[in-house]
């Protein structure tokens, strides 16, 4: 493994921002490190930068432990939240600052600037200095600045918190795509999983200090392994009682049940692709209806529980009040700390995938 | 119609007539009229007179004590203040918030009192003037003396200049710094001296006209004697006014030199500000 954490611990007075973490990430690999915030992702991440001490535990690179070597000496490459760009350095010497301390000849470094500048889109600007750029521009300065000197691994802090909405899913494919050319380790912190989604090769959820769970991002998805990762990953209802819904009387009354949206199946009676599919499905009504761009978020209450599915826009038009038979064809239920996947018992012969 | 029209002109907040004619009258009153007699009564004298009178070897001598000394004291305080300022906003420290209320003491204290208590301490048989004495330094009566009282009425500039820069300077910067493999020294002259360089050439600016106008602070110290070269500037116009016939005339003549000095410092801080605004804004 490339980099490893080994049972990291650490407090600050008695707030434990890390408790017993260990991880492994592949050379090459882009993760992210979600979590809400609070979570202590920062926190491990400055850790793994020699920024923070911690209490307990092993930091290893390429199989050598690293706990003693501060931060200036680790060769990690670190992008700020803020970006923490120097104020009274032009771009090219931002740029260059971290190449002037290893002692390059002078041609090289403006090489080696020249060419930063460039992979980063930003030529001409080399004599701006950081408050005369956007913050898309400067979160690349950023980038360039601490892939300049060639480090082992890229650490990146929260990187698209600074920057408005439309620019940030811009820069979020530019970034995946400039690690990916640059060919570079990396480990982002975020605290929105559709950004983590969107560009981690492998994701660690973190949550209060813990390491909740570690894969790629469909993984997480389809196979949370505790009740935490599947309600913060997607959009999910906790339930604690499934009762009186078919297909379902094994669940024991009072275990947590998640329901995802794309779990619960709402259609017309006189639907005649779901007709078959009518006596495993219960009876509902539509409590609202809201419209989310590309499909309709529609809140149906079946018995005592509120259910929520998501119904295309092609379909045939509904409104609030109207009766529809809701079909619920899978559940996640939790258990001490572990995760079920369980299927609706009546649809055994029915290929819920194909649906 | 016609008062629609007028109305456009209006500007939204109301009392800008009011404030601005108090202003305008304010720094009139006790700025501009003042500092224009002071010119109106130099002038009176031809410019052959004005001339001879400031080529006098002793006011010659004067503004050589005034301006040598209250720049090597306004050096010491640029030095000190960056540490003080740097100690009371980086650590946390028993007596912090008491050391950070006294830096101001200088600017409340009567300068008269900071004069005659740093002579007595200065002296042959006060117990700083001792010690200095025993390594063969004499302080009271001496341009180092001069020095003295100067450092210690500059140094609040130079404290309060930097003090809110390095406050607002964002840590991260520092760890930027360390992340690139820059050790303590270089993150300090590249990245926390370049920040702190503005305020601290303001503060230093300010501590250095502060010096030498010097009066209160300075006259008791110094000594006052011709033959040794103490007498400041501020003394030489306090003796055209108290000697026998009242030489208004030549006192303005200094104090207008004394006045130029003051404007091309200021002139001097407002371009550092300036140059320092431009590259961080944009």
């Amino acid at each position: 493994m490339y980099v490893e954490m080994k049972g990291i611990c650490k407090k600050f007075g008695n707030y434990e921002a890390a408790k017993n973490i260990s991880f492994d990430i592949e050379k090459g690999k882009l993760v992210a490190l979600l979590g809400p915030s609070g979570s202590g992702k920062t926190t491990i991440l400055r850790i793994l930068a020699g920024l923070e001490t911690q209490d307990e535990g092993d930091v290893i690179i390429e199989g050598k432990v690293i706990n003693d070597i501060p931060a200036s000496k680790r060769g990690i490459g670190f992008v700020f939240q803020n970006y923490a760009l120097f104020r009274y350095m032009t771009v090219y010497d931002n740029i260059a600052f971290g190449l002037k301390v290893q002692k390059m000849s002078k041609e090289k470094v403006h090489e080696r600037v020249m060419e930063m500048i460039s992979l980063i889109g930003l030529c001409g600007l080399e004599k701006r200095y950081p408050d005369q750029l956007s913050g898309g521009q400067r979160q690349r300065v950023a980038f360039a600045r601490a892939i300049a000197p060639n480090p082992q691994l890229l650490l990146l802090d929260e990187p698209f918190a600074a920057i408005d909405a439309k620019v940030r899913k811009e820069l979020r494919s530019w970034l995946k795509e400039m690690i990916r050319k640059v060919g570079i380790t990396s480990i982002f912190v975020t605290h929105d999983q559709e950004e983590a989604v969107e560009v981690a090769d492998d994701i660690i959820i973190i949550n209060e200090g813990n390491l909740e769970q570690m894969g790629t991002p469909s993984e997480i998805y389809k196979h949370p392994e505790t009740p935490f990762v599947a309600n913060f990953i997607g959009t999910s209802i906790v339930l604690s009682d499934l009762s009186g819904f078919k297909g379902f009387e094994e669940i024991e009354k009072g275990k947590k049940v998640i329901v995802r949206p794309e779990f619960v199946e709402a259609f017309k009676s006189d639907n005649k692709k779901f007709h078959d599919l009518i006596p495993a499905a219960e009876e509902g009504v539509i409590e609202k209806i809201e419209f989310r761009g590309s499909y309709l978020e529609v809140t149906l209450k079946v018995g005592d529980v509120r259910l929520v599915t998501n119904r295309s826009l092609e379909r045939r038009s509904i409104s609030v009040g109207e009766k529809m038979y809701v079909l619920l064809h899978r559940i996640y239920v939790f258990d001490e700390g572990t995760a079920q996947r369980y299927k609706n018992s009546l649809l055994k012969d029915v290929d819920i995938e194909l649906m | 119609m016609k008062k629609a029209g007028r109305r456009k002109g209006k500007v939204v907040i109301p009392g800008f007539g009011i404030t601005m004619g108090i202003t305008v009258s304010m720094l009139s009153i006790l700025i501009l009229i003042p500092l224009a007699s002071v010119m109106a009564y130099s002038f009176k004298m031809s410019p052959f007179e004005f001339v001879k009178l400031i080529t006098k070897p002793g006011v010659v001598n004067a503004f050589a004590t005034s301006i040598g000394c209250a720049f090597v004291a306004a050096v010491i305080n640029a030095v000190f203040g960056v540490m003080i300022a740097w100690v009371l906003v980086r650590y946390d420290f028993f007596g912090k918030r008491f050391i950070d209320g006294i830096i101001e003491l200088p600017f409340a204290l009567p300068t008269a009192v900071a004069g005659i208590t740093l002579t007595k301490m200065y002296s042959d048989n006060g117990f700083l003037g001792k010690a200095l004495e025993r390594i063969g330094i004499k302080a009271a009566y001496t341009k180092i003396g001069i020095i003295i009282a100067m450092v210690f009425i500059g140094i609040p500039f130079v404290v309060r200049a930097i003090q809110p820069v390095l406050e607002k300077l964002p840590k991260s910067c520092e760890e930027a710094g360390l992340m690139l493999g820059a050790s303590r020294a270089v993150i300090f002259r590249k990245i926390i001296f370049p920040e702190i360089m503005p305020p601290l050439l303001t503060g230093f600016g300010l501590a250095l006209a502060r010096g030498i106008g010097e009066y209160g602070s300075v006259i008791y110290i110094s000594g006052n004697s011709e033959k040794n070269k103490t007498q400041v500037v501020s003394y030489i116009i306090m003796q055209k006014l108290n000697s026998g016939n009242v030489d208004y005339e030549g006192a303005a003549a200094i104090a207008l030199i004394l006045l130029i000095i003051s404007f091309i410092m200021l002139f001097a801080i407002n371009i550092v500000q300036h140059v320092a605004s431009k590259r961080t804004s944009a």
